[in-house]
C-alpha cells in the first residue's frame, strides 16, 4: 500500500512539475506529502474534495503568522480557483508556488486578486476603505472616527490611481508596485513573510528526505 | 484688550479702519474670537452684563440666519431682551447690527458659521476701543474707586470681573504679538536706511568725523524699500553702500542684505556679478562691521556715543537688565516675561498709527543691543553680547519675517534647537579626543534656515496628519502613509524640519524598531533623504536612531541593510555620530558588508545585491573614516583587504566610496603601509584615468598621501602613473581635482627619477602656468612640486624660461605658512642659477626672503634662511645688498636663540655666506655672533653641527674672533666633532680647527683634546678639502710645537 502509494504520489508530482513552475519533483512530492498529511487530519467525509477554509486558515494563521480575518478569507479564495471552497492538491501547490517563490509579477497579480473584493476587476474606493477600515487607531474624541481611514483611503487612491478614474485598476496596481515595492501587499497582509517562508520551506522539503 | 488693540494689532496703513492681514492679525484675531465664542459658555454671569455703549457694525448676517430667542420681523431682528433704557441687547437691520451683551456676540459668533473670523474683523475695525465702550470711558478709574461707591456693587463687581478677564484676554493678545515680533530679527529695508541716516550724520570735514562719506550705489528706490536690482534682491540683498572711512584703503564696497552686512569686491573695472561676491565675514549691521574695519570709526563713534541723546540710552539700559535677569530662562520664557515690558516701551516709541510695522525691525534690533554704537556702556557688561548673539541667532533661524510662515511651529523648532544646542555641548569634551583629518565638518551650528518662499503651512499641516496617522497605524496603514510621505519633497528643508518639529522623527525611529521589514524599509528610506539636513543629522542621533540603524546592519534582507548604511553613511557627517556608530559596533558590521566578489561581470541578481549591499557599506565607512579612531577601528575590523578588493571592482559608483575611504584614512601610516604592500597603488593609478573626476581626485588624493614614502612613489612610476597625473592638471577647472593631482605631483617629485619622467611630459610648463589664480590648497602643492623639480639644476632654467620666477616671489608675500614654507624652498632652490638669482634680485626678493625671517612659525624661518644662502653665494654685490637692509643682520644673529634646530642649522649657514663679506662680519660680530655661536657648540645633531662649524670657521677671520671663540671653549666641542660619522662634518671641523689654529692657545687646546690623531687619519680622506684642511691644521699645531721647542732649547 505504502509503496504504491508512493509510486502514486510520484507520478502525480511529476505531472504537477510539468504544470506549476518554482518547484522540482523531489519538493513537489514533499508539498503533496504534506498536504495529504494535512487532509488525514480532516473528516473522511470532507477529505475527498480537499482542504476546507477552517483547516486552511488554520494553517496561514500557524504557519504564516497572518492574523487578519478578512485577508485570510480572501487568501483562500485566491487559492480556491475553481471557487468549490475547497483546495485541492493542484490548487495547494500552486497557491504554495506563489508564496514561497513567485515572481514580483506572479505577487502583484496575486495581491490585486486578493483586494479586488468583488472581482470587477478594479479596487474601489469602497473596498479600500473596508480592508483598511481597522487599520488606524480611532480617536473617540474625533467626530467622524471613520475620518482617518477616509483620509487614508484618498492616501491610497492619490498614490495608486494613475488614470484618475477614482478607482485602481490592475495596470494601476501594477505601476504603483513596481515604482514602489512597498506597496505590494498595501490593504493588508496577504503574502508570508521571508523568515515565514525559509521555516516552512526547511520543515517541508527537509525533515520528509531525513527520514528515508 | 485696549492695549493690544490699539497698539500691537496691524491697522492698514492706507485707511485707518481696516487691519491688515498679517499672519500677527490672524492669529490675535483667531484667539479674540476664541474668547468670545466661549464666554457665553465660561462666564454665564458677565456675559449678561449690559454694555455702557453698544457694539456697532456692519454685518454680513441677515434675518434669516437667526433662530429662536430673536423676534424677527422683515429683514430686521431684535432680541428679546432689552436694558434698561429700553434698548433690545441685539437690533439687526442689514446690514447694522448693534449688541450690548457679550452673550448676543457669542450666540452670534455661533450663528455666523464660516464668515466668523470676518464678523469679528468688521467688529473690531468698527470698534477701535471695545474696552471704553464696554466698561466706559473711566474704566480704570471707576474700578479705583470701587470701595467709595458701595450702592453699585452688585454691577460693579461684576464690571470688575469682566474687566479682569478682558485684561487677561489683553495680555494673551500682547504674548501673541511679542512673540511674532521677537522673531524679526532680520535686517529690513527700514532699518538699513535708518542706520545709513544715522552714519550720513556722523559724516564730515572737520578733525572729529567719523567717515568720510556715505553713499547708496543706486538712487532709485524700489517699492518694497529695497534698492538693489530685483535680481539681487532673489538673494536677500536690500542694497549696496560705498563708504569712505578716514583710515581704511580707499574705500569700503558694502552690501546689505537681509542676512547681515557685508564687504563685496566693489565696482571697479568690468562689472561683472563677481564684483557682489562677498570677502568678508557677514556682520549684523553697519555700525559693527565699520568697527571691525575702521579703529577710527570704532574710536570715535565710542566717544561720540556717549554725547547721545539720554533719554533713549536710558531705554536700552533698561531692557539689557531686563534680558540679563533672564539668562537663565529659555529664550521663549523669557520672551513671556518681557512682554508687558516690551508693551510698553511700545507706547512710548510707537506714534500712534500704521507705522507700527515698519518700526518693528528697528525696535527689536536696539532690544537686542545689537546697535552697539549706543549701547557700548551696557555691552561692556559680561556676557551680554554672548547672549544677545544667541538670540541673534534664534531670530534668524525662526521663520522671522517670512510673512507666510506659521503661528506655533517656531515655538517647538526653537525648542528643538535649545535641545540639540545642549546635547551638544554635553558631549564637547568627550569629543575632543578625537582628533583628525576632518577638515570639511558640519560642527558649525545649524543656526540658518533657508529661504524659502514655497506655502508653507499646506505642507506641514499634511505632514502633521501623516504623522498623527503613523502614530496610531497597523502595519497596512503604516507603509500606505509612509509611502505618501516620501512623496512629499524631503530634500526641501522646510519638510525635513515639518517632519521634525511634528515629531515625525520619533515615530520614524521607532519604527525602526519592529518587527515589520516593509516598515523598516520604509522609514528608512525617508531617513535617508531628510538626513541630509545637518539638524535632522543630529535629532537623529539624540534620539538613538543611529544605534538602532547599526543594529540593522545584521539583519538577512538586503534591501534593508543597503538602506540602514546609506542613511549611516548620510547621518555620521559629524564626530558625535561617527563615534557612536563605533561605539555600538557599527565598524565592525560595516566592514562585514564590504564582503562581496567584485571581480568581472556580475553573474547573478543575488550577487548585484552583495555589491550594493557592499556599496552601501563602503559608503558608511567613507563618512565613519572620517574620524582617527575609526580608521583604526576599520583596520582592526579587516577592512583594509575588502577595500583592496572591492578597488578591482569594475563600477565606478563602487569605486568612489571605495577609493574615498582609503584616501581618507591614508592619513595613518598603517593604512599607507598597507596600500602599498596590498598592491593598492596600482588599481589607484589605473583609476587615475577613469573619465570620473571625482574618481580620479579621490586616487591622486591617496597617492599624495601614500607617495611621502619612496617605494610607493616608485611604484606610481613603474605603474605609469605620472603619465595621467600630468595629463590631468589640464583639468583647471576643478579645483579639487586640482589641488590632489598637483598634491601627488608633488610627493611623487620627491624621487629624482621621477623628476625626469615628469621633464619628460613637459609637467613644469603646466605647472608654472598654475602659480597664478589659483587657490591656495593648490598653489601649496603646485610650488611645493616646482621646489622638488628645481633640485635638478637643467630644471632652473625652464622655470625661468617659462616665466616662473616672477610668481614665485610674488607669493613670498602671502600668509599661508605651509605656501610660505614652500615657496622659499622653490625661491631658495631656484637662486642656485645665476640667471635666475638676477630676476630674484630684480623683484626685491631677497628682501621678502629675509622679511620672512620675522614669521613666527618656525619652519617658514628655517626655510627662509635656507632660502637666502644661495641668494647671498650667487647675488652680485650680495655684501652691500645685505647690509642695506636695514636691521636684518641684528635679526638673523638673533635668530640663533631659537629653541628649533632646524632653524639653528638654517641660520648658522646663512651666516656662513653672510660671513664672507667683511664688513658684514664686523657688523654681526658687533652683534654678539661669537659667543651666540659658541652657545650651540655642544649639539649633538649632525646637520647642526655641520653648519655651526662652518660659521664658526668663517667667523675666525675677523679681528680677534678666533681668539674669543678659544676663550668661549667651543675648540673642546669642536674636536669631539671629528668623531661624528658625517663625513660633511668632518669637513667643516676641520677648516673650524683650522682657523682657529692660528692662534696658539687654540692649538695646545686642540692638542690637549687629542686632535691629532683623528686629523692625521682625515688627512688620508679622499675628500680634498678635508685632506687640506686637516693637513693645515696639523701644520699649525706642529709649528707651534717647533716654535716651542726652538724657544726652549735654542
Amino acid at each position: 500500500m505504502s509503496a504504491m502509494n508512493r509510486k502514486l504520489i510520484q507520478n502525480l508530482a511529476e505531472t504537477m512539475c510539468k504544470q506549476v513552475k518554482h518547484f522540482n519533483t523531489v519538493e513537489m512530492e514533499c508539498l503533496i506529502r504534506l498536504f495529504n498529511a494535512l487532509l488525514g487530519e480532516q473528516t473522511e467525509r470532507k477529505a475527498g474534495h480537499g482542504l476546507d477554509r477552517l483547516n486552511f486558515r488554520h494553517i496561514l494563521h500557524n504557519t504564516f503568522d497572518m492574523t487578519d480575518d478578512m485577508m485570510m478569507d480572501r487568501v483562500f479564495r485566491a487559492f480556491d480557483k475553481d471557487n468549490d471552497s475547497y483546495i485541492s492538491v493542484k490548487e495547494w501547490v500552486e497557491g504554495l508556488s506563489l508564496f514561497l517563490r513567485g515572481t514580483l509579477d506572479e505577487k502583484i497579480k496575486y495581491c490585486f486578486d486578493v483586494y479586488d473584493l468583488n472581482g470587477d476587476g478594479y479596487i474601489s474606493r469602497e473596498e479600500m476603505f473596508h480592508m483598511l477600515k481597522d487599520s488606524l487607531i480611532r480617536q473617540p474624541t474625533e467626530e467622524d472616527p471613520d475620518e482617518g481611514v477616509k483620509d487614508l483611503v484618498d492616501i491610497a487612491l492619490k498614490k495608486m490611481d494613475y488614470d484618475h478614474d477614482g478607482k485602481v485598476s490592475y495596470a494601476d496596481f501594477k505601476s504603483t508596485v513596481r515604482d514602489e515595492n512597498l506597496l505590494l501587499e498595501a490593504f493588508g497582509n496577504c503574502l508570508p513573510h521571508l523568515k515565514r517562508i525559509q521555516s516552512f520551506e526547511q520543515q517541508a522539503f527537509q525533515e520528509p528526505q531525513e527520514l528515508h | 484688550m485696549g492695549v493690544a488693540l490699539s497698539r500691537a494689532v496691524q491697522w492698514d496703513s492706507s485707511g485707518a479702519d481696516n487691519l491688515e492681514n498679517t499672519p500677527l492679525n490672524k492669529a490675535m484675531l483667531s484667539e479674540i474670537l476664541l474668547f468670545t465664542e466661549e464666554f457665553g459658555a465660561r462666564h454665564p454671569q458677565e456675559a449678561k452684563l449690559v454694555f455702557r455703549e453698544p457694539l456697532q457694525w456692519k454685518t454680513s448676517l441677515e434675518a434669516s440666519d437667526f433662530k429662536t430667542e430673536y423676534d424677527i420681523s422683515g429683514e430686521s431682528v431684535m432680541s428679546q431682551e432689552s436694558d434698561k433704557d429700553g434698548h433690545p441687547l441685539l437690533h439687526l437691520t442689514p446690514p447694522d447690527i448693534t449688541v450690548y451683551t457679550f452673550h448676543h456676540l457669542s450666540n452670534l459668533l455661533q450663528l455666523t458659521e464660516d464668515q466668523k473670523m470676518k464678523e469679528v474683523q468688521a467688529c473690531l475695525a468698527a470698534n477701535k476701543d471695545p474696552l471704553k465702550k464696554i466698561l466706559g470711558s473711566s474704566s480704570a478709574t471707576v474700578l479705583l474707586k470701587e470701595g467709595e461707591e458701595d450702592e453699585l456693587s452688585g454691577g460693579k463687581e461684576l464690571e470688575m470681573k469682566l474687566l479682569n478677564i478682558l485684561k487677561e484676554l489683553d495680555t494673551k493678545l500682547l504674548n501673541i504679538a511679542v512673540r511674532q515680533i521677537t522673531r524679526e530679527g532680520r535686517l529690513s529695508p527700514a532699518a538699513v536706511d535708518g542706520e545709513v541716516d544715522q552714519l550720513k550724520s556722523l559724516c564730515g570735514t572737520g578733525e572729529s568725523r567719523v567717515l568720510k562719506s556715505v553713499r547708496y550705489t543706486s538712487d532709485y528706490v524700489f517699492s518694497n524699500g529695497c534698492r538693489s536690482p530685483p535680481w539681487r534682491q532673489m538673494d536677500g540683498e536690500i542694497c549696496s553702500l560705498i563708504i569712505e572711512t578716514c583710515d581704511t584703503e580707499p574705500t569700503l564696497f558694502i552690501t546689505c542684505s537681509t542676512t547681515g552686512v557685508f564687504l563685496h569686491e566693489g565696482l571697479i573695472g568690468d562689472v561683472g556679478e563677481n564684483s557682489y561676491k562677498r570677502k568678508s565675514d557677514v556682520y549684523r549691521d553697519l555700525v559693527t562691521l565699520l568697527k571691525n574695519k575702521s579703529p577710527h570709526f570704532a574710536k570715535t563713534i565710542s566717544e561720540q556715543a556717549i554725547q547721545e541723546v539720554p533719554s533713549e540710552k536710558f531705554q536700552h539700559m533698561e531692557t539689557v537688565d531686563e534680558q540679563e535677569t533672564g539668562q537663565t530662562s529659555r529664550s521663549y520664557d523669557r520672551r513671556e516675561k518681557n512682554a508687558p515690558e516690551k508693551a510698553r516701551q511700545q507706547h512710548v516709541q510707537d506714534k500712534p498709527g500704521g507705522r507700527m510695522k515698519k518700526f518693528e525691525p528697528s525696535l527689536k534690533w536696539k532690544n537686542l543691543g545689537l546697535t552697539s554704537s549706543y549701547d557700548k556702556v551696557e555691552e561692556k557688561k559680561a556676557g551680554i553680547s554672548g547672549e544677545s548673539k544667541n538670540i541673534l541667532a534664534h531670530g534668524t533661524k525662526s521663520p522671522a519675517s517670512d510673512s507666510k510662515k506659521r503661528a506655533n511651529f517656531s515655538e517647538t523648532s526653537l525648542q528643538g534647537c535649545w535641545s540639540s544646542q545642549k546635547m551638544k555641548t554635553s558631549g564637547g569634551a568627550d569629543d575632543f579626543i578625537e582628533s583628525s583629518s576632518e577638515g570639511e565638518e558640519d560642527e558649525e551650528q545649524p543656526d540658518r534656515r533657508a529661504e524659502t518662499t514655497t506655502d508653507l503651512p499646506t505642507e506641514y499641516w499634511q505632514i502633521q496628519k501623516l504623522v498623527k496617522y503613523l502614530k496610531g497605524a497597523n502595519q497596512t496603514a503604516t507603509v500606505i502613509v509612509l509611502c505618501s510621505l516620501r512623496d512629499f519633497n524631503l530634500v526641501q528643508e522646510t519638510c525635513q524640519l515639518a517632519i521634525r518639529d511634528v515629531g515625525g522623527l520619533e515615530v520614524l525611529i521607532n519604527l525602526l524598531d519592529t518587527d515589520e521589514i516593509r516598515c523598516k524599509i520604509g522609514s528608512l528610506k525617508i531617513l535617508k533623504e531628510v538626513c541630509c539636513n545637518s539638524q535632522i543629522r543630529r535629532a537623529i542621533v539624540d534620539l538613538g536612531g543611529l544605534q538602532t540603524m547599526v543594529s540593522i546592519l545584521d539583519s538577512s534582507d538586503k534591501e534593508l541593510k543597503c538602506l540602514a548604511a546609506e542613511t549611516i553613511a548620510n547621518v555620521a557627517k559629524f564626530r558625535r555620530a561617527r563615534r557612536m556608530v563605533r561605539q555600538h559596533g557599527g565598524i565592525k558590521r560595516l566592514v562585514e558588508l564590504l564582503d562581496c566578489v567584485p571581480d568581472g561581470v556580475s553573474v547573478s541578481a543575488e550577487q548585484d545585491r552583495d555589491m550594493e549591499v557592499a556599496r552601501c557599506g563602503a559608503l558608511a565607512l567613507w563618512s565613519c573614516s572620517k574620524s582617527t579612531r575609526n580608521k583604526e577601528a576599520i583596520r582592526q575590523a579587516g577592512g583594509i583587504p575588502l577595500l583592496a578588493r572591492l578597488l578591482r571592482s569594475p563600477q565606478r559608483n563602487m569605486l568612489i566610496p571605495a577609493v574615498g575611504t582609503l584616501q581618507e584614512c591614508a592619513s595613518e601610516k598603517s593604512y599607507r603601509i598597507a596600500i602599498q604592500t596590498e598592491g593598492m597603488i596600482k588599481d589607484l593609478v589605473k583609476n587615475l584615468s577613469s573619465d570620473n573626476q571625482e574618481l580620479q581626485m579621490h586616487c591622486a588624493s591617496a597617492i599624495f598621501k601614500c607617495a611621502e614614502d619612496k617605494q610607493t612613489r616608485d611604484l606610481v612610476r613603474q605603474y605609469n602613473g605620472l603619465k595621467p597625473l600630468v595629463m590631468l592638471l589640464n583639468e583647471a577647472e576643478n579645483k579639487q581635482l586640482l589641488a590632489a593631482t598637483t598634491g601627488a605631483i608633488w610627493k611623487c617629485s620627491i624621487s629624482m627619477e621621477n623628476v625626469a619622467k615628469f621633464q619628460e611630459y613637459k609637467a613644469l610648463e603646466t605647472l608654472v602656468g598654475l602659480l597664478k589664480d589659483q587657490p591656495e590648497e593648490v598653489l601649496v602643492n603646485v610650488v611645493g612640486a616646482l621646489g622638488e623639480c628645481a633640485q635638478i639644476p637643467e630644471n632652473l632654467a625652464t622655470i625661468r624660461k617659462c616665466g616662473g620666477i616672477q610668481p614665485l616671489v610674488n607669493l613670498l608675500i602671502g600668509t599661508n605658512q605651509a605656501l610660505l614654507v614652500n615657496v622659499t624652498r622653490a625661491v631658495g632652490a631656484c637662486a642656485t642659477h645665476p640667471e635666475n638669482m638676477m630676476i630674484i634680485d630684480g623683484l626685491d626678493g631677497v628682501r621678502l626672503l629675509w622679511s620672512l625671517l620675522k614669521n613666527p612659525n618656525p619652519e617658514v624661518q628655517a626655510s627662509a634662511a635656507w632660502a637666502i644662502c644661495p641668494c647671498i653665494e650667487n647675488a652680485k654685490d650680495a655684501g652691500e645688498m645685505v647690509r642695506s637692509f636695514v636691521g636684518g643682520l641684528e635679526l638673523i644673529v638673533k635668530l640663533l636663540k631659537s629653541p628649533n634646530k632646524d632653524v639653528l642649522a638654517s641660520v648658522c649657514a646663512a651666516i656662513a655666506k653672510i660671513a664672507k663679506d667683511v664688513e658684514n662680519l664686523a657688523v654681526i660680530t658687533d652683534h654678539g655672533v661669537v659667543p651666540m655661536l659658541a652657545s650651540l657648540t655642544n649639539t649633538v645633531d649632525d646637520k647642526l653641527r655641520r653648519y655651526l662649524a662652518e660659521a664658526i670657521a668663517r667667523c675666525c677671520t675677523w679681528g680677534s674672533n678666533c681668539v674669543s671663540f678659544g676663550d668661549a671653549g667651543v675648540v673642546a666641542p669642536l674636536v669631539r666633532y671629528l668623531r661624528s660619522k658625517d663625513p660633511l662634518v668632518h669637513q667643516a671641523t676641520a677648516r673650524a680647527l683650522f682657523e682657529l689654529s692660528k692662534d696658539p692657545r687654540n692649538c695646545i687646546t686642540m692638542h690637549e683634546h687629542g686632535v691629532v690623531k683623528p686629523l692625521v687619519d682625515m688627512i688620508g680622506s679622499t675628500d680634498e678639502v678635508l685632506q687640506e684642511a686637516a693637513a693645515s691644521c696639523v701644520a699649525n699645531i706642529r709649528h707651534l710645537a717647533l716654535v716651542y721647542d726652538k724657544a726652549r732649547y735654542g
